[in-house]
């Protein structure tokens, strides 16, 4: 199961989603913008972004009725237990199994806190960002979202963050 | 969708200076979307880490990908995992 298809391969997906993957115009990144690490990552301060929909007990769920794609975030801390997470995302272009079971399969906050106690990374930061990936209008995204989850990060001294699509 | 929301995310905050790198599932659209730093991982859709409950895979993926940000560039960077 866990090497069962080369990257790249779209023939996990039903017809209608891998012609719509063909057709749709992907937002091209243009200059590409490029920060060297401040610090090395022994030292850094680390943050993670996943578009898993995950939530924490109590936080809204993402809206799959947003046209266009729900691109509102979550924070979430990082003294989470990441087995509370609840998936809201409600995409059927992926099984859903994996991330019920464990959500560090899209948000490996369990991992990062190990890397940090190993000293492979410098600290967890504190807000870690959760966003629902199946956003097909990505003008607010880029334009308001994107730009506000990263004000929260700089606001928190983030040197480095990972990010986990689902 | 994930793989390019997870591009624009990031673009968003090397922009702020913060330096990322995304695992990335379908490495066709990190191609076209262009994130700055990208670890390009063999596994299905729902297991961007490998397995659930599979610490060592789960943690040599994020090791990787965080190996990335070492990387003078250029930029882009997409590097296969495994």
């Amino acid at each position: 199961m866990i090497r069962s298809r080369r990257v790249g391969d779209i023939s996990e997906f039903s017809f209608p989603v891998r012609a719509f993957l063909k057709a749709y115009r992907w937002r091209r990144i243009d200059p590409v913008p490029w920060s060297p690490p401040r610090k090395p990552l022994a030292e850094a301060n680390v943050a993670l972004v996943t578009t898993a929909g995950l939530v924490l007990p109590g936080q809204p769920p993402f809206d799959e009725h947003v046209k266009g794609g729900d691109s509102s975030f979550r924070v979430i801390p990082s003294e989470a237990e990441v087995r509370t997470l609840i998936d809201t995302h409600r995409s059927e272009t992926f099984d859903h199994a994996g991330v019920a079971a464990d959500p560090n399969l899209a948000f490996p906050l369990d991992r990062l806190h190990e890397l940090a106690r190993g000293g492979a990374v410098g600290r967890v930061n504190r807000r870690h960002l959760s966003f629902m990936g199946s956003i097909t209008a990505t003008a607010r995204l880029v334009t308001e979202r994107a730009p506000e989850a990263a004000r929260l990060l700089v606001e928190d001294g983030v040197d480095a963050a990972l990010l986990v699509p689902v | 969708m994930c793989n390019q929301a997870v591009s624009l995310i990031a673009a968003e905050l090397e922009r702020q200076g913060i330096a990322t790198v995304c695992v990335i599932l379908l490495r066709f659209v990190a191609e076209r979307v262009r994130p700055p730093r990208a670890l390009a991982v063999p596994f299905r859709h729902g297991y961007p880490l490998g397995a659930p409950n599979d610490a060592a895979l789960q943690r040599d993926v994020v090791a990787k990908a965080l190996a990335l940000l070492e990387r003078d560039g250029p930029a882009p960077i997409l590097e296969g995992y495994g």
